[in-house]
């Protein structure tokens, strides 16, 4: 209703203004929230506020206080809640409001949320998603900024997804809210802001969820990469042109479950890889991905997979933050270790 | 934003600083109609008793002799191997059944692991309740069918589900009211005090029931609590508390009976805590000599729940011997089913592991259950 409204209001006044990825994710909220009176909005300064990041913008007036609703500040009540409401057949969309605020709801995620619909056999699903911004280069204080991707990769159950563009963010977001399962929805802070043509009054373009793409075809090598990380990624192939190098950049889009297929196949062209994330090194995502590529493609590699990885720190502090994120020169230096001598 | 913000404040000038009383403030409620009574309510051995229903006291001694035969019979099949392990709820029978009783059918239960009995008193079958404690699933039964919950093993983390099971049926309309069953234990947990701060916020059709067992474990609750009481925990969420004798059936099914009515008309969340014993150790593994004195069991023994509505009943002459002997019988019914029931082996098929885990099954899983299927077939081939 209000999307042809808004369209023709934008069009009347001749503007395409680009779109930032909160505004996308904001957008995803709201159409569905229009369109399936179940969709519950909740979480901490949602409502009036509209989120410290402003990604629920609107949602509290658009659709009232009881379909986005500013809870108490307790994130093991506000997800135990959820399950509940679950229970009784809504699909609550719960803020996290940082990542490592999200920690104290993580009994209630990993005892409940993931195992809910296996416990029961199938008789009480948890349609939910759980939106956790994560990942740092925003110049965060501490417990602002951290990579947690992993701790609910490895918890059985959930769905983790991570949207690198503006036009993921609204159709992976589309598509988690309609998931019947749980789907952490880990959204890169430092990407919220950035910009792109797709426009809310376009068709909305909703992603699968488990589906890998390939960003930026290449022949020399794969990029293995997600989230706040593609922007790195690219720019790292672009520069890497002037050495010779034509990477492959794939973005993987959902963590669990893990599209081994798109992955593999990349590789095999390419016959090298690296994986790029923010998060810890040491049994971080990349090490299963890197175990996963050799399991596949041993026979296709002239080299053994790398990892460009966060440092294994606790969070840095802002103002060093840069040392310990995987910028363009360490990716690079990665690709220029991939054996090129030995082989082609 | 909260303690989250990141703005910086501007230091006051020294010379500018006086102290200046604070804006009107006054209770946000009047504490005083919140605050639990003295003394635990009772109504058996008082003229109260007169007033209750001679067929609910009927249908509550019946459901107790039962209760008290199926602890015994669950106990009896966790030491001949049929069940991995059975926390029971002897002595605690007032408690068990007065919640399942106290609810309509609309209504929604949360229990504990201890909760069994409730469960089955609500009418769940009684094997189906069972199967987490047998180990062949986790939650043997649809939990929609008959509005109880999974058995919730990590302590109070099903309260906040109550709550928000109860919040969205008002948000929808519908007049359903949850009940959450913890022990004195759970009360130290986070997620009590969230999901009692969450209800009484949202006053939510949530009732809180509090079985004061004496102990978690092995430990008492002078080590897990420096509250007056359990109940008097409901002020400071704005609800009312409410003390109950545990093992007068017929005060606790009161007590949960208004509470679940004043749910109902919207008057919010209500915290009860029924004092009662847990006479049996925490479960078959767990040693109770270690950590508490015979004496005090005994002691407990003469305020037993069976005993005290079955005196109170053949005092008034609403029970005789022939009303005992049919309610035993109906008992002993219900174990010789459980027990044969109980003795077959469950049918297992382990390719269910992956069935649903998800709504579809993954690529990786797929794979995972391709290995497990060959497993299995050599080891029929082997056989």
């Amino acid at each position: 209703m209000t999307t042809a409204t808004t369209g023709a209001a934008a069009k009347a006044a001749g503007r395409t203004k680009p779109a930032t990825m909160a505004q996308a994710l904001q957008r995803a909220m709201r159409d569905a929230m229009a369109e399936d009176p179940t969709v519950h909005v909740m979480g901490e300064d949602v409502g009036t506020l509209g989120g410290v990041f402003r990604v629920t913008d609107g949602l509290a007036k658009e659709f009232g206080e009881d379909r986005c609703t500013d809870t108490p500040l307790a994130e093991a009540g506000i997800l135990g809640t959820a399950v509940g409401m679950a229970m009784y057949g809504l699909r609550p969309v719960v803020e996290m409001q940082f990542d490592a605020f999200a920690y104290p709801a993580f009994e209630q995620l990993v005892s409940h949320v993931a195992k809910m619909r296996n416990r029961t056999r199938g008789a009480m699903p948890m349609p939910m998603v759980i939106r956790v911004p994560y990942g740092g280069g925003i110049g965060g204080v501490e417990h602002h900024s951290d990579s947690s991707e992993i701790y609910y990769m490895a918890t059985p159950g959930l769905h983790v997804v991570t949207p690198a563009t503006v036009e993921d963010a609204y159709g992976l977001l589309r598509t988690a809210i309609a998931s019947d399962d749980p789907v952490v929805f880990l959204e890169p802070k430092r990407l919220y802001w950035s910009k792109s043509d797709w426009s809310p009054e376009a068709p909305a373009r909703v992603e699968p969820i488990g589906k890998a793409v390939v960003r930026r075809p290449g022949t020399s090598a794969t990029l293995i990469t997600y989230g706040p990380s593609l922007p790195v990624c690219l720019e790292a192939a672009e520069a890497a042109t002037a050495e010779g190098w034509d990477l492959e950049v794939v973005d993987l889009r959902s963590l669990v479950p893990f599209d081994d297929e798109t992955v593999a196949a990349s590789v095999r062209r390419t016959g090298r890889a690296v994986v790029v994330h923010e998060s810890g090194g040491f049994a971080g995502p990349g090490a299963e991905i890197a175990a996963r590529v050799t399991e596949r493609c041993f026979h296709h590699l002239e080299a053994p997979v790398l990892r460009v990885a966060g440092f294994d720190l606790p969070y840095p502090p802002p103002m060093l933050e840069r040392h310990h994120l995987p910028g363009v020169d360490r990716v690079l230096d990665a690709v220029a270790r991939l054996q090129w001598e030995a082989g082609n | 934003m909260q303690q989250r913000s990141s703005t910086v404040q501007e230091p006051l000038a020294e010379t500018a600083y006086r102290p200046t009383p604070p804006p009107a403030w006054r209770p946000r409620t009047d504490p005083a109609p919140l605050l639990p009574d003295a003394e635990p309510l009772r109504v058996l051995g008082t003229d109260a008793v007169a007033d209750a229903d001679p067929a609910l006291l009927r249908r509550l001694y019946a459901e107790l002799v039962r209760g008290r035969r199926y602890n015994a019979q669950a106990t009896a099949l966790t030491k001949q191997g049929r069940l991995a392990v059975y926390p029971s709820t002897t002595g605690q029978e007032a408690c068990e059944v007065a919640a399942a009783l106290a609810l309509e059918e609309r209504d929604w239960l949360f229990p504990s692991y201890r909760d069994t009995l409730a469960a089955v008193a609500r009418g769940l079958d009684p094997v189906q309740a069972l199967t987490l404690l047998r180990g062949d699933w986790h939650t043997g039964y649809d939990p929609r069918e008959h509005r109880v919950a999974p058995l919730c093993t990590p302590l109070a983390t099903q309260l906040p589900h109550a709550v928000g099971l109860a919040h969205a049926a008002r948000l929808k309309g519908d007049d359903v009211v949850a009940l959450a069953m913890v022990g004195d234990g759970g009360t130290s947990e986070g997620d009590f005090h969230e999901a009692l701060n969450f209800a009484a916020v949202w006053q939510a059709p949530v009732v809180f029931f509090v079985q004061n067992n004496g102990f978690a474990i092995s430990v008492p609750l002078a080590k897990q609590t420096a509250a007056p009481s359990l109940a008097h925990k409901a002020v400071g969420y704005g609800m009312p508390g409410r003390l109950v004798d545990g093992n007068d059936v017929v005060a606790v099914h009161q007590v949960l009976t208004e509470a679940v009515a004043r749910a109902r008309r919207g008057g919010g969340p209500t915290l009860v805590e029924a004092i009662t014993y847990r006479i049996d150790a925490h479960t078959n593994a767990d040693d109770a000599t270690r950590y508490r004195a015979e004496g005090e069991v005994e002691a407990w023994r003469a305020h037993d729940p069976v005993l005290l509505l079955e005196r109170e009943l053949t005092e008034r002459g609403l029970l005789d011997e022939d009303g005992r002997r049919a309610a035993a019988e109906a008992a002993e019914t219900m174990a010789a089913e459980l027990r044969e029931r109980m003795n077959a082996d469950p049918v297992l098929d382990p390719m269910d592991l992956f069935t649903h885990v998800y709504a579809e099954q993954t690529a990786q899983l797929r794979e995972q259950a391709a290995q497990l299927r060959a497993e299995l077939e050599a080891e029929g081939e082997s056989r």
